[in-house]
């Protein structure tokens, strides 16, 4: 058969990165097609090239049988191409007929027809049974049913192909399975969809097929009833380990540094009932190097923010050399000796209008001031001056504008930051994301010297060969859970892969508490 | 492994780029001030002269104190509206309180024959109430969440209405003579009083910024409020703070007002925010926060005076003016958005 939509050889380059090279993806008509791969393996991109949001460095796009070039979303969507972001593009204070037909509103000239809005809104929620009330305000509406108002606005632009990224990730199981149904329903009426996703357990049930990406490479595709979940695990996480990447032995202390016990929260910006951070608890020793590994958004930011005074959380105790602090700001947080290098360097952690001497002294103030008023230039540049060697950061002078460094340098400013502080736990969340794999081997060895001379540090990181590296133990978090626990000697890929996707129950069959 | 061909070691140390563009828009004020002395001057010889000179640097000190505060809450992002009815309330209590106080004011009405204070009473006086009304806006800003705009739109009509409220009997004029010196006399016989205390509190301002902790502090919340507050600073208090300053430069500048006419009246004032806006944006201080400099803003501010003072004296119509720092405003913004989205790009 022909296929409805066809990708070929498709690259894409980023700065510093080949997010896609020569990656192909082919869905056949009334198929339910899985989109697979680890953070970071190009699915993203892949998406928003098909989308029209991103153009192609080169490769072509076959859809319907005829090649097209997707300039722009609006020529995505006009051609039967659909894309449900995580994030939904809804309107919130608008009613749902408005949302589905917004931009294409019914009507003669500048006029709305309401009342054929609003029945047209109601044939397609009706003939999906997405049960669906075409005037109701989508402000107060469930994430699963503003889910199913994206659906329908799909529908009503008679899509061919509805691309959902992570769609299952916000539900829950009841609502996974209505959401199952309608697929299937879609499926029936002929209509393809690719599924984005990292729940491999929900691929087995709904998928027909799969494609799996792994660096920006196409590494597999096939039909899901000639593959098991071990083998897609494979195939995502990759045989050959990278050689550069070396754990390096240290003795680890004794003491506990920073503990914490039942750490809870409730409710996140679009759900206030949603469980955020659930009982988490864990500890770490001088000089120990914790892993935390999880797929995004099981809650492993979250759980660093909150222990560091920037989120707050409903319960839970936190301990500093076993004893009971108490934290209300990132100022608290400092004070007792925790640092953290935030998951996005540009937004949460660099000023990019100002000077590298100037952002790598912001936290540490204190040491370099004169008369209690001025800061000390002379000292201030003294401190540049020691981390850049220590820390061989890459500048023409200290005056230069941070955002002109290239990102592994910028993460290392960051991390002196912190270093001057002299901190008793440093916590790095995504410590070399979007820096090339020069500068990430460099921060690897940093975050072992910084162990060595006797800093807890709790790093989180979505990319498994790199907390198989760094960690000397390493826990899974799952929908805001902790859920296992492993030492770094008997950990590999694909155990920490299924500790962090398959469900509790199964994970305590795979791995227990080994404390 | 093939991976690991693409980017080895950008090990290069990165370059810093001779940035035309950068220099030329660091110093756009400095050459655009030249620029337009320099044409001022080929069509009104009378422009150059030593006492138009100093004519315009004592119109434009009230405007420079007043600018000087606003550079702060620029920084991080802010904006006050208030000041101009600030400014007007703060003076007409100054200027109560050097005729012999508040209570004559209402029990007396405006006796000229009150006692004259000292003239320092009424500067504290001013300041107080400045320091006062933009806690409170701060405040509000910080504690409440109200976006700046909002508080100081609010501000700007409930200070004038103080104002109004205040000075139910009229203007408030006739100071002792060393009050009104400090607006009118000169030092020297030259120098014009307002400009020097305009540029002493410029330059007090200026090592605030560029030498202190706080000074840093408010560059980090204007640039990055999110990694100001994880790197441990204290965000709502320094946004407080700005406002604060604001507050103590408009009672400062009511002061000075007050003592230039020799009077106080309830629409004292009126406008001034837009033009002291227009100065500091001028001078090159981003409206999104983060970037500028007092010394920009002393150049923005001489820049309105010039321009001011020029339409003047070659008769344009002060209708017009208002049309021009208008659109001026405009431009300074635009022309901020352009050097941004360069730098990104770039």
């Amino acid at each position: 058969m022909e296929p409805l939509l066809r990708m070929s050889l498709i690259r894409k380059k980023f700065p510093g990165v080949q997010a896609l090279d020569d990656v192909g993806l082919e869905v056949q008509p009334g198929e339910i097609h899985a989109l697979l791969g680890e953070n970071g393996a190009g699915k993203s991109t892949l998406i928003k090239i098909l989308a029209g949001a991103q153009q192609p460095d080169s490769g072509t796009i076959e859809f319907g049988g005829e090649k097209v070039v997707m300039a722009s979303p609006h020529d995505a969507q006009r051609r039967g191409i659909a894309t449900i972001y995580q994030e939904f593009t809804l309107a919130p204070n608008m009613t749902i007929a408005e949302n589905v037909f917004i931009g294409r509103e019914p009507g003669p000239n500048v006029f709305v027809d309401w009342r054929k809005m609003a029945s047209d809104t109601r044939a397609i929620t009706e003939r999906l049974g997405l049960g669906l009330q075409p005037l109701a305000i989508v402000r107060g509406l469930s994430v699963a049913e503003q889910q199913m108002v994206e659906i329908a606005r799909a529908l009503s632009m008679k899509s061919r192909l509805i691309v959902m990224d992570e769609p299952t990730s916000a539900l829950s199981s009841a609502e996974v399975d209505k959401l199952f149904r309608i697929a299937r329903e879609l499926k029936a009426q002929g209509l393809s969809i690719i599924f984005v996703t990292h729940r491999l357990e929900e691929v087995m049930r709904i998928c027909d097929r799969y494609t799996v990406l792994r660096d920006g490479r196409l590494v597999g595709n096939g039909a899901i009833a000639d593959i098991t979940i071990d083998g897609i695990i494979r195939l995502m996480v990759g045989r050959e380990v990278k050689a550069l990447f070396a754990h390096r032995d240290r003795e680890v202390g004794n003491d506990v540094v920073l503990r914490v016990e039942g750490l809870n929260r409730l409710g996140n910006a679009r759900d206030q009932s949603a469980t955020v951070l659930a009982d988490v608890g864990f500890e770490v020793r001088q000089g120990e190097i914790l892993g935390v590994a999880g797929l995004v958004g099981a809650g492993r930011t979250e759980m660093a923010r909150s222990v560091f005074g920037a989120d707050r959380f409903d319960s839970g105790r936190i301990m500093i050399d076993g004893r009971t602090i108490r934290i209300r700001s990132p100022k608290d947080a400092i004070r007792h000796g925790i640092g953290l290098v935030p998951e996005d360097r540009k937004q949460q952690a660099l000023f990019l209008a100002l000077a590298v001497r100037i952002n790598l002294s912001m936290a540490s103030h204190r040491q370099i001031l004169r008369w209690g008023v001025f800061i000390d230039e002379i000292a201030e540049r003294a401190m540049v001056e020691e981390f850049r060697q220590k820390l061989n950061i890459r500048m023409a002078s200290p005056e230069q504008l941070i955002a002109s460094l290239s990102g592994g340098n910028q993460q290392k400013v960051t991390l002196a930051r912190w270093l001057a502080l002299r901190p008793k736990v440093l916590i790095v969340d995504e410590p070399t994301r979007g820096i090339d794999v020069g500068a990430k081997v460099e921060v690897h060895n940093l975050l072992f010297e910084m162990a060595q001379s006797g800093i807890a540090i709790v790093a989180i990181s979505s990319e498994l060969p790199e907390v198989l590296t760094i960690s000397d133990r390493i826990i899974t978090m799952r929908e805001g859970r902790v859920t296992g626990q492993v030492k770094r000697e008997d950990a590999t890929e694909e155990l920490l892969m299924s500790m962090m996707t398959l469900t509790a129950k199964n994970t305590e069959r795979n791995h227990g508490n080994i404390d | 492994m093939e991976t690991l061909t693409e980017h080895p070691h950008s090990s290069a140390p990165e370059r810093k780029k001779l940035d035309i563009f950068g220099i030329l828009a660091r110093f756009a004020p400095l050459i655009f001030l030249i620029v337009l002395m320099g044409g001022f001057a080929t069509f009104e010889p009378r422009f150059l002269t030593p006492l138009n000179l100093f004519n315009i640097l004592r119109q434009v000190s009230i405007y420079g104190l007043l600018a000087v505060g606003m550079t702060f809450v620029i920084l991080t992002a802010g904006i006050d509206l208030s000041i101009g009815s600030l400014v007007a309330f703060a003076g007409l209590v100054a200027a109560a309180v050097s005729k012999g106080g508040i209570s004559n004011r209402f029990t007396v009405g405006a006796g000229q024959e009150a006692a004259s204070q000292g003239w320092y009473l009424a500067a504290l006086a001013a300041i107080t109430v400045g320091v006062l009304g933009g806690f409170l806006q701060g405040f509000a800003i910080t504690k409440l969440k109200v976006p700046p705009f909002v508080v100081t739109l609010g501000g700007m009509s409930a200070w004038r209405g103080a104002a109004l409220l205040f000075a139910a009997g009229g203007p408030i004029s006739g100071f002792e003579p060393n009050f009104v010196w400090i607006g009118q006399g000169r030092i020297f016989d030259q120098v014009p009083v307002p400009v020097v205390i305009f540029l002493a509190f410029a330059v007090l301002a200026h090592i605030a910024l560029r030498y202190t902790r706080y000074g840093r502090q408010i560059y980090a919340v204007g640039g990055n409020p999110e990694a100001a507050r994880l790197s441990g600073l204290n965000v709502p208090g320094v946004t407080t703070s700005v406002y604060v300053i604001m507050g103590f430069f408009a009672g400062l500048g009511a002061f000075v007002l007050d003592a230039r006419l020799n009077s106080a009246e309830a629409v004292a004032g009126t406008g001034y925010e837009l033009t002291v806006i227009a100065s500091v944006v001028i001078g090159g201080t981003s409206l999104f926060g983060g970037l500028g400099t007092i010394f920009g803003t002393v150049i923005g501010t001489i820049l309105i005076g010039v321009l001011l003072n020029g339409l003047v004296l070659m008769n344009v119509s002060s209708y017009i003016q208002q049309i021009i720092i208008g659109i001026i405003i405009v431009l300074a913004v635009a022309f901020d958005t352009f050097a941004k989205s360069r730098q990104r790009v770039g």
